[in-house]
């Protein structure tokens, strides 16, 4: 029997290629969840959420794209897995990338550009509100961060700072371009493990008549 | 601030310098002299390069003051890839670091590996918008650091040598350090502090949560990808790597390799494959055939 049946917590994984884990971790567990890391295909079995931290996106590139892991992401998304992403993350789902380098995961019917904010000495953070995942200003912390330049009929925007989406999901997929995970503040991932207890790895995400069916 | 697309945000805060080293982690940083090498370290994985002009085992081999890189180095450097670019300064240099912010690097590396410019002082790094690594060899040193501003520490090593076993000492003198501080009452805390030479509130600090406020990567001496896995597995949050990539016989594999071996640390599988047909290492130096004056890891204070 699973741990996430023993412990009734649903079992979320995160990307470990390279980049923030253990802050995304110690926020899902705050959040509800039982948290794995993803290195290969093989880790996603049986996974109903998903985090794509930050790090370099070249970085998940080389080395995710060469394993076939990355093949393996955009499967699990097409199969509607809950994913959130975070700066790096967000590029990952983004199905469009300013400077034309290919899609990494995609899904996400957005177009981002790299480094948008500018270099370190310009990362900066800011009050967001974020009034879909409920009341009052969270800090969000922008480092090299990637800006959302178009999204598609289907986004929704969930904040924005200066005129700029800075956080927007599509069915499942949540990207943002700050770094919920470096503050205390749980919404995006509360909404992850949210979304994560709806899901099945094999059903999708269904209502809780089939989630009780699959459990069987 | 008001930046460039004219929103209002604090830039400079610790949060956004050491957030910036929690994205590097897990990876690898690698030392690069022309933007040829910069952008082979980025299509092998790298999570960001050090601009330099020579490698550490150049500096070692041919003397003379070593001083941060021309502007002009770095320029093409920076434009040459879109990971971040970070650059070395003196100890001390306080001028060479306000020029590497003017110049928009990503992160500076106070480095022992640069000949030093103040014998008692390190930078107050406090004052820069831009983060700073510094290097430790124990735990003492690594929070003089931290209390100075460092957003990052790293493990010293001993650099230019491609001989991993001061890398190893340094791991475990910083995280065994740590582990001793778990086990202290509070009053043997402020004891604790006046040994170790280190404000009293971050001894506090690491004792309560078992681990350093700030990234703790490695550095100095590693040259193979089990070098690199070794160091992970004892307790490091990346790697740096310098002479070991580009005095090797293969350096695009070779960094290709390390890369690897950082991700899949603790997968000997994965490091048995990456690790196969790398052509030669470089060839190393025994640490005790290093006069004392010829040791990088003593400077710093």
């Amino acid at each position: 029997m699973s741990v996430e049946v023993l412990s009734g917590r649903p079992l979320v994984g995160v990307l470990a290629v390279q980049g923030a884990f253990a802050e995304h971790r110690a926020a899902l567990e705050r959040a509800g969840a039982e948290v794995v890391r993803v290195r290969t295909g093989a880790d996603l079995a049986g996974l109903r959420g998903l985090v794509v931290p930050g790090g370099e996106s070249t970085t998940l590139r080389v080395v995710a794209g060469e394993s076939g892991l990355l093949h393996d992401l955009r499967a699990a998304v097409d199969g509607g897995l809950p994913v959130l992403g975070t700066c790096a993350g967000l590029i990952a789902l983004s199905e469009e990338i300013a400077d034309g380098d290919e899609p990494l995961i995609g899904g996400l019917d957005v177009t981002v550009r790299r480094n948008a904010y500018g270099r370190q000495v310009a990362s900066f953070e800011a009050p967001v509100e974020v009034p879909g995942l409920g009341e009052g200003p969270l800090t969000a912390v922008f480092i090299r961060a990637p800006r959302i330049e178009r999204t598609g009929p289907e986004v929704e925007i969930l904040a924005e700072l200066d005129g700029a989406p800075v956080a927007v999901r599509q069915g499942n997929l949540m990207g943002v371009a700050f770094h919920p995970e470096l503050t205390d503040d749980l919404r995006f991932h509360e909404w992850l493990v949210d979304r994560a207890r709806a899901h099945h790895p094999v059903l999708g995400t269904e209502t809780k008549e089939a989630r009780r069916v699959g459990a069987q | 601030m008001t930046d460039e697309s004219g929103m209002n945000g604090r830039t400079g805060t610790m949060r956004v310098k050491s957030g910036h080293a929690q994205m590097l982690k897990g990876g690898v940083i690698m030392d690069v002299t022309t933007p040829e090498q910069a952008r082979i370290a980025e299509q092998a994985g790298a999570c960001a390069v050090m601009a330099l002009e020579r490698i550490p085992a150049d500096i070692r081999a041919q003397g003379g003051v070593a001083r941060m890189s021309d502007p002009d180095l770095i320029e093409g450097i920076k434009e040459s890839v879109s990971i971040p670019v970070m650059a070395k300064c003196r100890i001390g240099h306080f001028v060479e670091a306000q020029i590497l912010q003017a110049l928009d690097v990503d992160y500076i590396d106070e480095s022992e590996v640069l000949t030093p410019a103040d014998e008692a002082h390190h930078i107050d790094k406090h004052r820069f918008t831009v983060p700073f690594v510094c290097g430790a060899t124990d735990l003492g040193e690594a929070l003089r650091r931290v209390a100075e501003g460092a957003a990052m520490i790293r493990s010293k090593g001993e650099a230019g040598t491609g001989n991993v076993v001061e890398a190893v000492r340094h791991m475990r003198e910083i995280l065994g350090g740590i582990r001793r501080l778990t086990t202290l009452s509070p009053e043997e805390l402020y004891a604790a502090a006046k040994e170790l030479r280190a404000p009293y509130d971050l001894v506090a600090w690491v004792a309560e949560h078992g681990r350093l406020p700030v990234v703790l990567f490695t550095a100095g001496g590693i040259a193979t990808p089990a070098d690199a896995a070794l160091m992970m597995q004892l307790g490091a949050d990346g790697v740096f790597v310098g002479s070991g990539i580009y005095k090797s016989e293969d350096p695009p594999a070779r960094a290709r390799a390390i890369v690897e071996a950082t991700t899949h640390f603790d997968d000997p599988a994965v490091l048995a494959r990456v690790s196969a047909g790398l052509k030669d290492a470089m060839p190393g130096i025994e640490i005790d055939s290093l006069g004392g004056s010829q040791l990088l890891q003593t400077r710093g204070w």
